[in-house]
């Protein structure tokens, strides 16, 4: 297997990874409600 | 800036006990979590360019090297967010504050991806250079303990019902799982394992190339201010669900 395929394994999933936890996160804050409330 | 905010930042000095309270905190890591991000973005971005790009070929490993331009930041992190939780964790066992808390339990899942990261692209990096994805060494052994760790603490929050229960025994269990942390960092030295040691230490000068290092410290950067604006908004949503 070439030296490509590590590389590009490491980085796609890597970043993958963080947008998934980006995309839970913003799921997680509408569910949550509007922050007026706090304010 | 809030009006909040104001009052907790005053011309002389900055009020910590005035941002103990999650209403209060509340705007500040909201304000503390768009800059971050922005950082992140523009940091990683840097970060790939180097590592990706200006950074040269290694003349032993070629080009499966730049691994290391994810691997050893997302370590780093992995290690450096436990020790925070901890502390936090500690905090909250100490004086008994809810936002201590509260901010143990936002940084677990961050802290969980980045030792995944961690894990995965060492593999992925062992395969090429030793030859192998995993070995039972004691840096391997025990990152992957740290990941157990994480998702251990995750599980016992989910588990107990009561918030204030599952937060205190939550954190005794962040603060114990503690000492995996020098086990971890020292693990190279104390046994003889396959893994090697630092390449950057504090007190050495570092064993590679500028541009290497450079890259390196601009994607420690990138996850840096990525975690603290993850862990931000997750103490936001956490406080908005409970308060």
């Amino acid at each position: 297997m070439s030296h490509g395929f590590f590389i590009w394994a490491s980085y796609v999933v890597t970043f993958a990874a963080l947008a998934l936890e980006v995309a839970f996160l913003f799921r997680r804050s509408r569910r949550a409600g509007p922050s007026r409330q706090i304010k | 800036m809030t009006a909040g905010m104001k009052q907790g930042m005053n011309s002389t000095t900055f009020r910590w006990f005035w941002f103990a309270s999650p209403q209060t905190f509340f705007p500040l890591a909201g304000t503390i979590a768009r800059w971050c991000a922005l950082g992140a973005a523009l940091l990683a971005l840097a970060g790939l360019y180097v590592g990706l790009v200006a950074a040269p070929t290694d003349a032993q490993q070629g080009e499966v090297y730049r691994i290391i331009f994810i691997h050893v930041p997302a370590a780093w992190m992995s290690m450096f967010i436990y020790l925070v939780m901890a502390g936090w964790a500690a905090v909250g066992l100490a004086f008994n504050t809810r936002l201590s808390f509260m901010m143990a339990q936002a940084l677990a899942p961050t802290g969980a991806l980045f030792t995944f990261i961690a894990l995965w692209t060492g593999s992925l990096w062992g395969r090429p250079t030793w030859g192998t994805y995993w070995v039972w060494d004691a840096r391997l052994t025990s990152e992957l303990i740290l990941l157990f760790l994480y998702l251990g603490f995750m599980a016992l929050h989910a588990a107990i019902d009561d918030p204030r229960r599952a937060d205190r025994a939550s954190a005794l269990l962040a603060v114990v799982g503690a000492v995996n942390v020098p086990i971890i960092y020292y693990s190279v030295q104390w046994w003889n394992t396959l893994h090697q040691g630092a390449s950057v230490s504090l007190t050495k000068a570092p064993s590679m190339a500028a541009t290497m290092l450079t890259g390196m410290l601009l994607m420690a950067l990138a996850f840096w201010a990525y975690s603290i604006a993850a862990a931000l908004v997750r103490v936001r949503c956490i406080i908005r669900e409970r308060e």
